[in-house]
């Protein structure tokens, strides 16, 4: 699989560090609640299908990115940063 | 039809004409009294028991594609039971135990081979956390050694001793454990279950579960609905699709494990062995084949199929460990998908909705729990209640923070288990 | 048996190699399996199961009964195919699997047996008395199972892995492949051509036709040379495609240099990962055989490879063949038998209406059975006349040919079934970027398979926006194919379907009938496909039977899954360079070469090398070394390098608002000048990290962190930073190379310290925690008032070149003062004095709470982990929570990883109170002490326990304390 920086262009993904979904940019408030909290922390979409999630070009430039990748067949949609990307994630 | 030595000989010498079907093909009933999705090691196992052990026969097993599919035949077909924090030790003891006993229970010949399991450290650090596992598994009831280097290179003599990056400090040594050949731990259960009356319907994926005021009355499947006041859900890497049917957002990050298998070679590796410093474990089958893996891809995948750079690290791990086996020549390799958890332990639990229970977050441990995940698993559906070995398994653990079981210690980041 | 001919075989260049100890000619361009059937040897190996006598049956990779075992000691390599093993003088070669020789096998009497052996007989058996299936049946099958033999020692040849990178890759080249390749080359895309043949050329170098004006083979060899000579293109003879990955990455086996006696440094095998823009599948096809009875005699080989032999090695596979297909291709390999003047006994055509012109015997009918133990001696031909038996010593068979579509499968796509060729095609698209052309594809004529190639080549050109020109396709072979499906012909006796695993027709039969009707269940249950060929000769043809079986079609009964790799890979290989101390990359401290000097022994710490101590003469054991150097620091100054752990320069007006987030405990409010002790936790409340940061300016911090954390820690940061608070200006950068810093503790370290300083410090200037720039030598360098060991200390950082020369330095003068270096042994026991944690405490299941350090959880901020880590359950009282033990039992010893008890309960699970994470023997205190985790710790101050240790036989009982056992006033590293 090869991820297409966009920093550092197309790079195998041996150089990049997975985190999850993407929704771990949207943190919740301090007292939104233990629900919202342990949803946050731990509950998860799992979609089969597209999904956006969070990679570190950790061999590389260091920038964390949103990859919008399908979980069946690894096909890569998009690729942003993820300091630009915070926000769009519904 | 009871399998024996004599059954062997006569069905030899009279042309192999009287094998029956291990298990029918039935239609589905339009009601059961209890319903199981998911025909793998798990749910084969779950059915099996309510049957045996809770006297339910009116059961049925629904199966998306063929039995035991799933995770069950595809994994390093590894039996232990060597995991140290409360909630994992009693349970995996007890499915230890019933593996013991698995080949006359079911009448079907698993291979489950008790050929001993080492992990090998390479820190004093590493040491003192396995002596800690050790000593915990020694509580339980269970067997485990704690073998200084010279005692590793007495029974393992071909690791690199000499050279290598990460030294053998020594090794916790699990005689009880070992392996199984997979399929067969499908089969048999199977089996079982089909002469106790379940149905096990293949080819029938669920599409949508029934609820009405709060409890499950059924589900509806390509073969039809079907009505069923009791619903476990024992679908490993696919729980959270299967649970959105309920509408159920599960702690569950499904993500793809590679496992490799070599040609056949003449008897080399006699026991289980891991590495302690890069992700590597192995064994070799019965038939020759040096069966070996490694750690999660660790990207999202519904694939049942990996990359090479988990590939490849796992083959520099083996030659890091054990370079008297770079002759042997991977012949397949193969992906599961695994249902992770985010402290790396399963949920065996009620939920929310009467008549519903789930069974997942078995990360890639999932096979040795084969024997007590379905005891337990039919423990709770039968009487409403969590089984003792099993009472550390519960969902709401993540949201009180309350009896998390993180063997790794890596914490809620799925991938990481 | 040799012929006349003007094949690929050098008769110029003669070789010896022997097999099974006894010695033979051949010639360079043979391989091992040409040069075997030249010396008229027949039995080549044994099945798996009933150790049947088998012979080379095909001419390439698929090869499912001609393995060998070359090479002795180390160099032993088992399992090779004697049909891609290229010949070189001096090659020893030896069957495998037999005992005690090939010919007289005692375990041929499986075979007798076989009534008894059908397809999964051991899940039926085996079980009774239980304890004899790991003493007697388990040993038994082990031992007769497998193949080749490893030889037991570790590797000593040389493997290499390597990258590439190109605009198309071609796999295969035939003459799809150099079409294609041709093609693009032409119009300067940058090319990979791999052929996991010596030669390219394909079946061209098998046949006898003609593409253009010339021989096939000639054609080839005029489009390799072209090829070779332009530098947009490379060529890789000897590389099989092993696997299609995710974003046009693709596995490739390089036999460098397997067949050259002494290859000198080049390497046996290279595996290639090549990253191709898009990709032509032009892999070709394999025959495939047919079932019918005793259809595994030596004799018995594919039509095709008889064809290989002939026409490319002038080899004769028998003197009387027999010539039996479904398919045109048959009547081709009796042709080609007439015209290399080997007499063709029969040709059988199981087509209705089949006829030849050829002047040969002609049966229109099906072979039923064969005879000959070691060696095919008659076939029994069925006709609508009768059966008819005919002399034979070789067989050429022929079911129709299945498109090499593997790698198009790779990513789990499910192929076609084609009716018209009775063979699966790939499905376009299921591998992104490549598509199948040729026989690979199911066009089965050399005219179509150049056509395909050049179309395939075009079309991936205008994909990478490159021109293509107009392709020059000469004229071929275009004859028709013509295939009746032919599975297995009916009849007693045992039909094999998968050669090298023994399963027949019978046993996929049996498996359908026992409800193992899912192709995926016959495939486990009777281990058809699961052999080294991974169902190569085997799967389209089981599926068949499964098929008719089930009363289904083939497309309804399916394919199982196709997977990685193509053909096996050798673990050396592919987890090449890893061997020895390649696995990890090394870590060195700027002091390492100093401590080496110094005797110390170096042990891992993560990727780093650290001191364990340092031996002075006279010391025996590490022990003595340790209490030595713990008595520096407690008495006069020690000096330990502290560079491997992780710093990482914080700048930025936000740079305080970020730490605030990142630690429990506030740095915002941290004065310049001035370091503090900070706490990290995951997001899920549990404790992350620690380390000290210092302000070493308005906008600027400087984070240390643990050893083992470093790179954790700063992907964390990045990911707050770019994540969560893009909102921040602040930046981070990783320090820890950059410096080297060494720890300078102890009552005299101010003393030692000053010594080095351009402007001295006192107390008042540089109280405990201060921080600031100073200068050694006029080198700019940075002091830290920290300890780790509770005493009076420094750490001196200076940038990493000067870090040798510093050590070296503060060593001789420390060792003025009554003190020298310490390595981490010392470091280990002088923290465990002062309760202070590392990763035996912060293991990843503590909270702040755990620990004792719930007072540095803010409560005016929010922070990453706070929320979670107040979650009911990770702040009960009856948490296992950090504690001091000291041992007060007869037993005067304390191990790690022994468990609490309280004092009168048996040592068992339900009875478990905790466990000890660090031990050590005070030399300041005189006794072992020893850092646990205990159920309501906190509250059991003063306590007596239990600790067992079943494991290392060690059981005493412990006074529960304070984790801090010395100094806990802390006045010491205030003085």
């Amino acid at each position: 699989m090869r991820i297409d920086c966009p920093c550092c262009g197309s790079r195998d993904i041996r150089e990049f560090t997975y985190k999850g979904d993407a929704l771990a940019l949207e943190r919740p408030d301090p007292d939104a609640g233990d629900a919202v909290w342990n949803d946050y922390v731990h509950n998860r979409d799992n979609p089969a299908g597209p999904t956006r999630e969070l990679w570190y070009h950790e061999m590389g430039c260091a920038a964390w990115l949103v990859v919008t990748r399908d979980t069946v067949s690894h096909e890569i949609k998009a690729v942003e940063l993820a300091s630009a990307a915070k926000g769009d994630v519904a | 039809m009871r399998f024996s030595a004599l059954k062997i000989l006569t069905e030899g010498l009279t042309g192999n004409k009287g094998w029956k079907p291990h298990w029918r093909d039935p239609e589905p009933k339009a009601e059961y009294d209890a319903i199981v999705i998911g025909g793998g090691g798990h749910g084969l196992s779950t059915a099996y028991y309510l049957a045996k052990n809770h006297g339910l026969r009116n059961v049925a097993v629904l199966e998306k594609g063929y039995i035991g599919g799933g995770n069950v035949g595809r994994n390093t077909t590894i039996v232990r039971a060597n995991y140290f924090l409360p909630g994992n030790s009693e349970f995996y003891s007890h499915s230890l135990k019933l593996w013991e006993g698995l080949e006359e229970d079911l009448n079907y010949n698993v291979m489950h081979s008790q050929r001993g399991l080492i992990n090998l450290f390479h820190s004093d650090g590493q040491r003192d956390a396995f002596a800690r596992r050790g000593n915990a598994m020694i509580n339980q009831g269970d067997d485990a050694i704690l073998l200084d280097r010279d005692g590793v290179r007495e029974i393992l003599p071909y690791l690199d001793f000499d050279n290598a990056r990460f030294p053998i400090y020594g090794g916790l040594y699990h005689p009880r454990g070992g392996t199984a050949r997979h399929d067969a731990v499908a089969w048999g259960y199977a089996r079982g279950a089909d002469q106790r009356g379940v149905d096990l319907i293949q080819n029938c994926e669920v599409t949508g579960i029934d609820i009405e005021n709060g409890r499950v009355t059924g589900v509806q499947t390509t073969r039809g609905a079907i009505r069923a006041k009791k619903v476990g859900l024992v679908v490993a890497g696919r729980s959270s699709q299967v649970a959105a049917m309920a509408g159920m957002r599960l702690p569950i990050e499904s993500h793809v494990l590679q496992a490799f298998v070599t040609e056949g070679l003449k008897p080399v590796i006699d026991h289980v062995i891991s590495f302690g410093m890069g992700h590597f474990y192995i064994s070799q089958s019965d038939k020759g084949g040096l069966v070996f893996g490694g750690d999660l891809d660790f990207y999202a995948s519904y694939a049942q199929r990996g990359n090479l750079p988990m590939a490849e690290h796992v083959m520099e791990a083996g030659m890091a460990l054990m370079p008297a086996i770079g002759k042997a020549r991977v012949l397949r390799s193969w992906g599961g998908i695994m249902d992770m958890s985010p402290d790396g332990s399963p949920v065996i639990d009620a939920t929310h909705i009467d008549g519903l229970f789930l069974n997942c977050g078995w990360c890639y441990g999932g096979f040795k729990a084969v024997p007590a995940s379905g005891w337990c698993m039919a423990h709770l559906m039968a009487t409403n209640t969590p089984h003792e070995h099993a009472a550390g398994f519960r969902l709401d653990r993540f949201e009180t923070g309350r009896g998390l079981m993180d063997e790794e210690g890596t914490g809620a980041q799925h991938n990481l288990h | 048996m040799r012929i006349d001919g003007n094949g690929l075989i050098d008769r110029a260049k003669p070789l010896r190699f022997s097999f099974d100890g006894h010695a033979y000619d051949g010639y360079h361009g043979d391989t091992l399996a040409s040069a075997l059937l030249a010396n008229d040897i027949r039995l080549v190996g044994r099945s798996f199961k009933y150790h049947r006598p088998r012979g080379i049956m095909t001419a390439g990779s698929e090869e499912p009964n001609a393995l060998v075992t070359v090479g002795q000691g180390a160099a032993q390599d088992p399992n090779l195919r004697a049909t891609t093993l290229e010949l070189y003088d001096g090659l020893e070669a030896r069957s495998q699997n037999r005992w005690p020789s090939l010919d007289w096998d005692l375990l041929a009497l499986n075979d007798l047996a076989a009534p008894f052996f059908g397809a999964g007989f051991y899940y039926k058996t085996f079980m009774w008395p239980r304890a004899f299936w790991e003493k007697l049946y388990e040993p038994m099958i082990r031992r007769a199972a497998g193949l080749g033999a490893l030889s037991g020692q570790a590797n000593a040849d040389r493997y290499e892995k390597a990258f590439a990178h190109c605009d198309l890759l071609v796999i295969g080249a035939g003459p799809a492949g150099l079409m294609a390749a041709l093609t693009a080359a032409r119009a300067g895309a940058d090319v990979i051509l791999a052929d996991e043949d010596a030669v390219m050329g394909g079946r061209l170098n098998a046949e006898t036709e003609e593409v253009g004006e010339e021989a096939g083979r000639d054609w080839a060899a005029g489009v390799v040379a072209e090829l070779r000579a332009m530098d947009n293109v490379r060529l890789m003879p000897r590389t099989t495609i092993t696997g299609a990955y995710d974003g046009g990455t693709y596995g490739a086996l390089e036999r460098v240099a397997m067949h050259v006696p002494n290859p000198g440094p080049a390497p046996r095998e290279c595996f290639w990962r090549i990253t191709a823009r898009r990709a032509i599948l032009a892999a070709g096809a394999l025959e495939r055989p047919v079932a019918f009875r005793d259809n595994d005699r030596p004799g018995i080989m594919m039509a095709g490879a008889v064809r290989a032999y002939l026409n490319r090695w002038n080899v004769a596979p028998g003197r009387s063949v027999v010539v039996f297909g479904n398919n045109d291709g048959a009547h081709r390999t009796a042709a080609d038998l007439l015209a290399a003047g080997v007499n063709v006994a029969a040709l059988v055509d199981a087509r209705l209406g089949a006829a030849t012109t050829l002047d040969v015997p002609f049966y229109a009918g099906q072979i039923c059975g064969t005879e000959g133990r070691k060696g095919l001696e008659a076939v029994s031909i069925a006709t609508m006349s009768g059966i008819e038996k005919v002399q034979a010593d070789a067989l050429a068979v022929s079911g129709g040919w299945n498109p090499s579509l593997h790698l198009a499968c790779h990513m789990g796509g499910r192929p076609d079934w084609a009716p018209g060729i009775a063979a699966f095609v790939p499905r376009p698209g299921m591998v992104p970027g490549l598509a199948a052309a040729g026989a690979a594809n199911g066009a089965f004529s050399t005219a179509r398979c150049l056509a395909e190639g050049a179309g395939a080549a075009q079309a991936a050109l205008a994909d990478l926006g490159l021109k293509p020109g107009q392709p020059d396709i000469p004229r071929a072979e275009d004859g028709a194919y013509d295939i009746t499906p032919l599975w297995s012909v009916p009849g007693k006796g045992r039909a094999w379907l998968d050669f090298q695993n023994d399963v027949t027709v019978k046993d996929v039969n049996l498996a359908a009938r026992e409800a193992y009707r899912s192709v995926e269940h016959m495939k486990r249950y009777t281990t058809q496909g699961m052999a080294p060929d991974q169902g190569k000769n085997s799967n389209v043809n089981a599926l068949a039977v499964l098929a008719d079986a089930t009363g289904r079609t083939i497309p309804e009964t399916g394919t199982t899954t196709y997977r990685p790799p193509y053909v096996p890979v050798s673990i050396a290989a592919m987890g090449a360079g890893a061997q020895g101390k390649g696995f990890a990359p090394e870590r060195f401290t700027t002091s390492h070469k100093a401590s080496v000097a110094a005797g110390a022994p170096m042990i891992e710490a993560g990727l780093w090398y650290r001191p364990s101590y340092f031996p002075a003469p006279g010391e025996t054991t590490w022990r003595q070394s340790c209490d030595r150097e713990v008595g520096f620091v407690r008495g006069a100054v020690g000096i330990c390098d502290v560079s491997t752990l992780g710093k990482i320069d914080i700048q930025g007006p936000d740079a305080g608002a970020f730490l605030d987030f990142v630690y429990t405990n506030m740095f915002s409010t941290l004065k310049v000048g001035r370091t503090r002790y900070g706490l990290m936790l995951r997001e899920d409340g549990h404790v992350l990290d620690d380390g000290t940061t210092a302000r070493l300016g308005e906008n600027h911090y400087l984070m240390t962190t643990t050893t083992a954390a470093a790179g954790l820690v700063m992907r964390h940061l990045e990911f707050v930073r770019q994540g969560l608070r893009p909102d921040l200006d602040v930046q981070l950068v990783s320090v820890t190379e950059q410096w080297a810093q060494f720890a300078v503790a102890g009552p005299k370290s101010r003393e030692l310290v000053n010594g080095l300083l351009d402007t001295p410090i006192d107390n008042e200037g540089f109280p405990f925690m201060g921080c600031g720039a100073v200068t050694l030598g006029g080198i700019d360098a940075r002091l830290f008032r920290i300890s780790f060991s509770g005493e009076h200390a420094y750490e001196i950082a200076v940038p990493a070149r000067y870090g040798d020369s510093l050590f070296r330095t503060l060593k001789t003068r420390a060792e003025a003062l009554g003190g020298g270096a310490y390595g981490m042994e010392a470091l280990n026991v002088l923290r465990i004095e002062k309760g202070f944690i590392t990763h035996a405490e912060i293991h990843g299941r503590t909270t702040a709470f755990d620990i004792g350090m719930q007072g540095m959880m803010s409560r005016k901020k929010d922070f990453i982990g706070k929320t979670a880590s107040q979650r009911p359950g990770l702040m009960e009282e009856s948490r296992e929570r950090l504690v001091g033990l000291k041992p007060t039992g007869d037993v005067r010893q304390l191990t790690a990883g022994a468990h609490l008890f309280n004092a009168d309960d048996p040592a068992i699970r339900e009875n478990d109170q905790g466990y000890v994470t660090s031990v050590g023997f005070s030399p300041t205190l005189g006794h072992y002490i020893g850092l646990g985790f205990l159920k309501h710790g906190p509250e059991r101050i003063g306590e007596t326990i239990r600790m067992v240790d079943h494991l290392r036989g060690v059981e005493t009982t412990c006074e529960v304390c304070n984790p801090v056992f010395f100094d806990p006033e802390g006045g010491r590293a205030r003085g």
